[in-house]
């Protein structure tokens, strides 16, 4: 039974893998017909939050899955981010294009102050730091009010546009343009996954100490992944600006930290696919269970509850059954040394 | 005061598996409901209280035998943990607020959120605040003597230290954990009892701030040690008086986190925290 | 001057002194063991040496360099690299990622070449890749470089920890217990991969119980009990050393009281 299902597993993951560029042309061609698909304003709606929510997943899983560093308050960066792109288009009337760059790069580096901590502290202590600091940031949020306008948030926050085209959720381009930030997010957390960085990262989740003997500088590596997880959020909180006429401190709150933290535990930690999973099933799951009511977060708790009994890795929270990815470099180079590039079995003597 | 009562109940579970309870809060706010549940049925003050205090004793130890003894038992990740505290923490939140929309509670009190002020002889609200700290110095007394004194208390310092060793020294590691987890609940029940009848108000959502600051308090005064928690609900507690004085009213809230995140940048182990040797 | 050198070094804890003025030396190319009874102090020595502790008093130098105030990473830049007695592998990498992690001090690309693939990351990697499989291979663990290294056997995850250590391309390698739940077998096995490392210019230091492995390997032996060094030699020197048999011995009889 397992092994069969094995079988398949592998199958699938290799069929994915060898049409990995024509999957990518796909998304593509898909991403940008969206505004040509004549969906529905609540479809749309819907598919621009399951890609919101995948990409701050994402942000999440690199210090979660990948450094092993638990957040409990990203709401705090995903506000930071909001805010920085909301109020410098609105204020100064910054290019949207800028805003959303710098709103990632200021909150990459409120990303580095908070990683500061982390460096002398570890598990739940960090956490209930990190939920500290979104409470802070709400409450400056709401007490800065000649910045931020208090509890009446900002307002009036314009549309992006593109040589004088503008996106909007009516036309599907602010769609587009989600999708194809979660996409490039998407490709850059894998490329920094299979990298010296990545691993670094990971071998700091299994073994903090191990990885210090190893020659690698923990502290920096932990402060990266803060950064970047920080940057990748800020966009995602800049690009949630402009999906609004209007943005309060009351969209940042402790449970929206917990619900970009189920999109990573309920998809697969450390995986890409599983962010899309769980923003996807996250994200339906209210609609598909209206009639529920008010039971609807109580099942939505022992949602979490039984994913933690019965399968705490995640839905799609499997290991590669993949061999490891040798790049052409490396087979070149074998090959040269005239040595095999299949695994070899030890020489008996 | 009432943040040291809470703070009490999460360096009791802290103290022992190293887990922060995140459904700590809504045991809390479960506890008050109750009271407030049974005293509106006509049960007086006192028994409600212990009703209540049973039954958030038992909905802690259900939730560890339910939900987390199954995890121990696979040795799952830090991280699962704390995702289930925060799933128990909605099922029990949300229940209570369904609960509360569908009973016949909200025709007795049409002033829904009104709690009845305790009333014992002829007591001005100034004397539930004196009461809160009388309880809070009972109840940590009372802690204190359970952990050092008893055989319970020996098996959970035990379990603290080293589980695996108390296991097979003979100490039920997991009865150990759930009595623990009872006591915790039944700790909060009585913070929640306590602390509506103060502000006079009962609702689902009142443990989730209270919780998250006197889990704060009880990191300042370092976690698993209990006469630190009571120490660092004084000092969070007066620092939001201060800061509201000082810098203005609406700082108070985020205030506790303030305090945490300086002294734990000061002294990562809290105010009366310990520090252990690496081993290799 | 020798290639590591300690002098006096002292380790204390609180009021307890694990290591109490122990002086040695390895000279280059040499395989050096430290044994001694349960509990004499041999992997806190390790411990000071690759900086895990800070030593309390005394010097240590490796190629003349002060190791003393020196933090872990910096100390496995300068060429010495360790394993564990109990298992510290990353539990959840692959085989061949482990010890790519041993590559990783001397990796030169910086982020942005990993995040946009320039040639500079594509061409490191690749060697870095290769280096490892080469080292995996010469350790008999290259069937094995995909699996995750939780899934390997005891001794195979034993023989990954010297092959990420290796990988560091550290010149000084200290071993803590290799043959640890090894059967004869893999222990002989291990000798002969010792001895390569040896003939392949590495320096060794080795903590072992396993006296079969410790007599056939080493070029000399130091002896240590309660935290003092009590002997020192050729491996027969030691096997004939009086205070090296009764600290064992004595060891022995206590462990029988203690039973």
């Amino acid at each position: 039974m397992k092994k069969s299902s094995n079988r398949i597993l592998s199958t699938f993951e290799s069929f994915c893998y060898r049409f990995r560029y024509v999957f990518a042309v796909l998304f593509l061609v898909l991403t940008f017909a969206v505004p040509f698909m004549g969906l529905s304003m609540v479809n749309i709606q819907l598919l621009t939050l399951i890609a919101l929510y995948a990409m701050l997943g994402m942000g999440l899983n690199v210090l979660i899955g990948y450094t092993g560093l638990v957040s409990l308050g990203h709401a705090g960066f995903y506000a930071i981010g909001a805010y920085t792109c909301a109020l410098l288009m609105t204020k100064l009337s910054v290019n949207f294009w800028i805003a959303l760059l710098l709103a990632g790069v200021f909150t990459a580096f409120i990303g580095f102050l908070l990683g500061l901590p982390s460096l002398r502290l570890s598990g739940s202590y960090l956490s209930i730091v990190t939920l500290g600091f979104c409470e802070v940031v709400n409450m400056i949020l709401k007490q800065w009010e000649s910045v931020t306008n208090g509890n009446y948030g900002v307002r009036g926050i314009p549309k992006p546009t593109v040589f004088g085209f503008q996106l909007t959720m009516f036309n599907g381009w602010l769609l587009v343009l989600i999708l194809l930030l979660m996409g490039i997010t998407g490709v850059a957390c894998l490329a920094m996954r299979n990298s010296n960085t990545g691993r670094a990262w990971r071998a700091i989740k299994d073994d903090e100490l191990a990885a210090g003997m190893m020659g690698i500088n923990t502290s920096r590596y932990k402060i990266l992944s803060f950064v970047v997880s920080a940057f990748i959020t800020g966009i995602a909180g800049g690009f949630y600006c402009v999906t609004r006429d209007y943005i309060e401190p009351n969209n940042f709150v402790f449970n929206t930290s917990i619900l970009i933290l189920s999109v990573v535990i309920v998809g697969g930690l450390g995986t890409i696919r599983g962010m899309i999973f769980g923003a996807a099933l996250l994200q339906l799951f209210p609609q598909w269970f209206r009639f529920l009511n008010e039971w609807r977060f109580v099942v939505y708790g022992l949602l979490l509850v039984l994913m933690m009994l019965f399968r705490p890795q995640g839905a799609l929270g499997w290991r590669s059954t993949q061999p490891y990815h040798l790049s052409k470099y490396a087979r070149k180079m074998l090959a040269d040394k005239g040595e095999p590039e299949a695994p070899q079995p030890p020489a008996r003597q | 005061m009432a943040y040291a009562l809470v703070a009490v109940g999460y360096s009791l579970v802290f103290g022992i598996l190293r887990l922060i309870n995140f459904a700590h809060g809504s045991i809390f706010a479960f506890g008050s409901y109750m009271v407030f549940l049974f005293y509106s049925l006509g049960v007086p003050m006192i028994p409600a209280i212990l009703i209540a205090l049973v039954l958030s004793g038992l909905l802690a130890f259900g939730m560890d035998k339910i939900t987390l003894e199954p995890l121990r038992k696979k040795n799952s990740e830090t991280i699962t943990y704390l995702i289930t505290t925060v799933g128990v923490s909605f099922i029990i939140q949300n229940t209570l607020s369904v609960q509360y929309v569908f009973t016949s509670e909200r025709q007795v009190f049409p002033s829904t959120n009104v709690f009845p002020p305790i009333s014992i002889g002829n007591v001005t609200i100034q004397s539930s605040q004196l009461i809160m700290f009388v309880v809070a110095l009972i109840l940590l007394v009372i802690l204190t003597l359970v952990v050092n004194k008893t055989k319970m208390g020996l098996a959970m310092r035990a379990t603290e230290q080293n589980s695996k060793a108390a296991k097979l020294m003979g100490v039920n590691v997991n009865r150990v954990i759930a009595f623990t987890f009872f006591m915790g609940g039944a700790s909060a029940a009585i913070a929640g009892a306590l602390y509506s009848g103060y502000y006079q108000v009962v609702y689902p959502t009142m443990g989730y701030l209270i919780g998250l600051k006197a889990f704060a308090a009880a990191v300042v005064g370092g976690i698993g040690i209990l006469y630190g928690s009571v120490v660092g609900g004084l000092v969070v507690g007066i620092g939001e008086c201060l800061a509201a004085q000082y810098i203005g009213s609406n700082v108070r809230d985020p205030m506790a986190f303030v305090i945490l995140i300086v002294i734990l940048i000061i002294k990562p182990n809290g105010l009366f925290g310990k520090k252990g040797i690496t081993k290799v | 001057m020798s290639f590591l050198d300690a002098k006096n070094i002292t380790m204390q804890f609180g009021g307890l002194t694990a290591v109490d003025g122990a002086t040695f030396h390895v000279d280059k190319g040499e395989i050096v063991s430290l044994i001694g009874p349960n509990g004499a102090g041999k992997t806190t020595v390790f411990n000071m040496l690759t900086g895990v502790y800070h030593i309390t008093s005394g010097e240590m130098t490796f190629e003349g360099q002060d190791l003393t105030k020196m933090i872990p990473q910096d100390i496995v830049k300068i060429g010495i690299s360790r394993t564990f007695q109990n298992l510290r592998l990353f539990p959840k990498m692959r085989v061949i990622e482990n010890v790519l992690v041993g590559t990783h001090i001397r990796n030169k690309y910086n982020f942005w070449d990993s995040l946009l693939r320039t040639p500079r990351f594509r061409r490191e990697e690749a060697e870095h890749t290769v280096r490892a499989i080469e080292i995996l291979r010469s350790i008999g663990l290259d069937h094995l470089r995909d699996a995750f290294a939780d899934s390997l056997p005891y001794g195979e995850q034993r023989k990954l920890e010297i092959a990420r250590a290796i990988a560091t391309d550290a010149k000084l390698i200290l071993l803590d217990e290799p043959a640890a739940g090894m059967n004869p077998a893999e222990s002989a096995e291990l000798l002969r991969f010792i001895r390569e490392l040896k003939d392949k210019g590495y320096t060794i230091l080795l903590i072992e119980h396993d006296m079969s492995v410790v007599m056939n390997i080493s070029d000399r032996i130091y002896v240590l009990d309660h935290g003092k060094m009590i002997a020192e030699g050729l491996p027969q020197e030691i096997a004939n050393n009086p205070r090296v048999i009764e600290a064992y011995l004595g060891g022995v009889q206590k462990n029988a009281e203690s039973d």
